[in-house]
């Protein structure tokens, strides 16, 4: 990034007023940003300890799912295949709403029971409590998963959300704003120039002007001193001039 | 069917070994569409990775899922293309199976969480 660019603008003092507010709203723009990112920030951190937290419970409720469905066949007999092929409508089902960052809309899950038990009569014959139980285990896993996930979901969406923010904040802070107030002192140091070129012009002007009267008087004198008296006359009219002007 | 699946609820789709999924199932959240395709995928040892891949490919594009749950050893033979996969929904989670322990560095969404937190508050 070269330290000289700056935005391609006449200077003036009407471009100094424009760049002036446009900086100023950088500056806002900057501010709020950087407010949403710690909007975001917080929002993050704590849903990345949630989402370990619940990983961590998750392999505490497999461990228990796991292992009442050993029981479940240990009292029923191999019953996998039944329940394979007799899937048929979803019992369970996910409903997802939406939830309100700093502008930011977030996934939320949420599990539901629609319809019957499809597997109600499995375990009919014996190892029913087995079952009844495995299936609540199941539903508490699929419960905390669906948890999980809206969870996870959200990991992902703030993460990118965050990272777009903070390229914003970095950009408007290091790009935007530094090339905005080098605009502004271009601009600036150039009307000081013109200004002491204005002035430097007037000096000259008066240098001549006075230069000329000396003259001038110099010639009145010299027709004075001849026996001709014009000094009312145009003494007024320099005057008047010189009032004119300065 | 995309709008009717938008208000219709979303399903859980299961790639994992056969307990997993039994387990799962009788969980409630097995269902097979019209067109006979589960949503659910039963892998054993015979399965080829490809065959893994097409399946988790199919189920991220289906709009009817939200969310796909994985076990972890099936995921770390198909981790590419899960790691491909960054789009926040469907959701996949990596979940222990009933023979693998679950670990916490190999799951994708801890890994790009990774330097964030403390590696010693997942171990606690």
């Amino acid at each position: 990034m070269s330290g000289k660019d700056k935005l391609a603008i006449f200077p003036s003092r009407g471009a100094q007023m424009l760049i002036k507010g446009r900086l100023a709203g950088a500056v806002k723009g900057h501010g709020l940003l950087k407010k949403k990112a710690d909007a975001l920030q917080v929002r993050f951190r704590m849903i990345l300890s949630k989402i370990i937290e619940t990983k961590t419970l998750m392999g505490e409720v497999m461990k228990e799912a796991a292992f009442s469905l050993a029981e479940a066949k240990f009292t029923t007999g191999d019953f996998n295949q039944v329940v394979l092929q007799n899937v048929t409508k979803a019992q369970i089902k996910v409903r997802s709403k939406k939830d309100n960052v700093a502008g930011v809309t977030l996934p939320i899950f949420e599990s539901y029971q629609d319809g019957s038990d499809t597997y109600e009569l499995a375990g009919l014959a014996r190892g029913g409590q087995q079952l009844a139980k495995l299936k609540k285990n199941f539903q508490t896993a699929v419960k905390l998963l669906v948890e999980l996930a809206s969870l996870q979901t959200s990991f992902i969406t703030l993460d990118e959300v965050i990272k777009i923010t903070n390229r914003r904040v970095n950009a408007i802070e290091h790009v935007i704003i530094p090339r905005l107030e080098r605009t502004l002192a271009y601009i600036i140091s150039e009307l000081d120039e013109l200004e002491r070129e204005e002035f430097y012009r007037l000096k000259k002007i008066q240098d001549k002007k006075k230069v000329i009267k000396d003259k001038a008087e110099a010639r009145k004198a010299a027709l004075l001193a001849a026996g001709e008296d014009l000094r009312d006359s145009s003494n007024l009219l320099d005057d008047q001039e010189d009032d004119v002007l300065f | 069917m995309a709008l009717h699946a938008a208000v219709k609820g979303k399903l859980i789709s299961v790639i994992g070994d056969e307990d997993t999924c039994v387990g799962f199932l009788l969980g409630g959240i097995g269902e097979i569409n019209k067109n006979r395709h589960p949503n659910f995928m039963v892998v054993d040892k015979n399965t080829a990775v490809s065959e893994l891949e097409d399946c988790f490919k199919r189920f991220v594009k289906r709009d009817d899922i939200d969310i796909i749950l994985i076990n972890q050893n099936v995921a770390e033979l198909i981790r590419h293309v899960i790691d491909a996969h960054t789009a926040p929904v469907p959701a996949v989670l990596e979940i222990p199976s009933k023979d693998h322990p679950y670990d916490a560095s190999k799951d994708s969404i801890l890994r790009r969480a990774k330097g964030m937190f403390n590696p010693d508050d997942l171990v606690r």
